[in-house]
């Protein structure tokens, strides 16, 4: 029996991560990822979880460390965040590469300079060449949902790669929310204990973290990338598989709202994608045929999900968390290439915003639909919600 | 005493042959490597205490573990691979009790 409790994002994606029962965790805090930790610390504490809980003194010690675990066979779980997550870049690809299905959350903040412990996605997109496969969830419920359905991702036999769910700093992380918390009983069936061939085995001498030449590398990327590729239909049937067991299903790689007879669509990732289907039914009301499609894996992307609700739109835009210097958003430039590969020439916008922990609002939601209805093709890369006046040339 | 068997390097023509995990076979014991060999370190078992300070100190990993039985007794020795090991020397330098010596001749 599943029962329903008041908790934080943070908490949810314990809850999930309890039940996924990895038998390793490594973890270094970081703000506002932390309480994930905590909690986690809490249940390994009062033997609710029984998993060995390693005390690193970095994220770069972390990553490793839960390699290390991951190569034994066993179930692994960390967290970090922002500076965090980029410390342990280096880490990122010999996991990815390695092929460990390694589940990580990661909570969503800035990247310094300016410093801010606030949220927005320039942290995680900075990592999208990493080789892991990235997830964005919206609200408490889903991140304890993917904390389940992740494990079965990463460990599927055609992937066997690791899988990164973010969670929007505080927006996600630390605000409360009813959660249904599904029974270990619920989901036996659905999570198995981790079994693996290619665990280390003092008896059966084999080679870990290895070299490859120029004779082999490319082919050794190239089934890194088919084995990315492969996520998206199967986080699909995962997700149709955890829809029988919970009655909850996200849709897979993206989630469309509305989109069918859709004249302009607002793209989202992560926990804002609510309050635009708020405003896409505001705007439904007044006439306009407004949709959002939320994209919820962005590594593999999903080209071919997204394509089919961008069909017979006049407009699309993207509304990101995360600017590329000199360029672009880069949510923008992904969908941009899908666009073009599909042959779909709608007018394209960028919408910057929510940078820094920046609250996107209805009106700036609103601002950005009529931008693409007033064909403010002069102008498709812009930021939105500036509190002063933008006179810098 | 575990020693990895040489094998032939793989032959790869297909995509589906290359491994894809954690850890799988290299395919780099291939060869004996021990032609740079000038001096050939000896171990004299009877000396030998089993300390295992040239077993931790081998740059190339060549000295192992050897536990045996003499008179009754399960008592720990080293065992060299001579099939990779270069002679530096080094294991003779940390024996303290001069078990180990460095024969002059390559085989």
């Amino acid at each position: 029996m599943s029962e329903i409790r008041f908790i934080s994002g943070d908490e949810a994606f314990a809850q999930g991560v309890r039940l996924a029962k990895p038998q390793v965790i490594s973890a270094y805090p970081i703000t506002p990822q932390t309480i994930v930790v905590e909690r986690l610390a809490d249940m390994v504490e009062d033997g609710s979880l029984n998993s060995e809980f390693v005390h690193v003194e970095s994220e770069h010690s972390a990553m490793m460390t839960a390699m290390g675990a991951s190569a034994m066979g066993a179930r692994v779980f960390t967290a970090t965040s922002s500076q965090g997550l980029l410390y342990m870049a280096e880490c990122l690809t010999y996991v990815s590469g390695g092929r460990f299905p390694i589940v990580m959350m990661n909570a969503n903040r800035a990247t310094a300079l300016p410093w801010s412990i606030y949220g927005d996605h320039r942290d995680s997109l900075s990592q999208l060449d990493s080789g892991w496969i990235q997830i964005y969830v919206e609200d408490a419920q889903e991140s304890l949902d993917m904390a389940l359905e992740a494990y079965r991702l990463a460990e599927s036999e055609n992937v066997r790669l690791p899988v990164m769910i973010n969670l929007d700093g505080f927006i996600l992380t630390h605000t409360y929310e009813a959660v249904e918390i599904p029974s270990e009983e619920d989901v036996r069936d659905f999570l198995k204990p981790r079994e693996t061939w290619d665990k280390l085995d003092f008896d059966n001498p084999v080679s870990m973290a290895f070299t490859v030449g120029p004779e082999l590398n490319e082919e050794f990327n190239l089934l890194h990338h088919k084995a990315a590729l492969a996520a998206i239909d199967e986080l699909d049937r995962i997700d149709k598989e955890y829809a029988e067991l919970t009655g909850r299903s996200y849709g897979g790689s993206v989630n469309g709202y509305l989109t069918e007879d859709a004249d302009y669509i607002l793209i989202t990732l992560g926990s804002i994608s609510g309050l635009v289907r708020d405003t896409v039914d505001e705007l439904r009301a007044e006439g306009i045929k407004a949709g959002v499609v939320k994209i919820r894996m962005i590594r593999p992307f999903p080209t071919d999900e997204l394509l089919k609700h961008l069909e017979n739109v006049i407009a699309v835009g993207t509304l990101e968390r995360d600017i590329s210097f000199g360029y672009e958003g880069t949510v923008y430039t992904n969908v941009n290439s899908a666009l073009h590969k599909g042959r779909n020439f709608a007018d394209s916008y960028d919408f910057i915003g929510g940078i820094g922990g920046r609250d996107i609002s209805k009106e700036i939601i609103r601002e950005c639909f009529e931008a693409m209805i007033n064909k403010e093709t002069d102008r498709l890369v812009r930021f939105v919600g500036l509190e002063v006046e933008d006179d810098v040339r | 005493m575990i020693k990895p068997s040489l094998e032939p390097r793989p032959v790869i023509r297909k995509l589906s042959e290359i491994p894809q995990g954690g850890s799988s076979k290299a395919g780099f014991l291939v060869d004996k490597n021990s032609g740079w060999r000038n001096r050939t370190p000896r171990v004299d078992v009877d000396k030998c205490v089993g300390c295992l300070q040239c077993y931790m100190y081998c740059p190339d990993g060549v000295i192992r573990k050897n536990v045996i039985e003499i008179d009754g007794k399960t008592v720990t020795k080293v065992d060299i691979d001579y099939d990779f090991c270069k002679g530096c020397g080094i294991c003779e330098k940390m024996c303290q009790i001069g078990a180990i010596s460095m024969e002059e001749k390559s085989e």
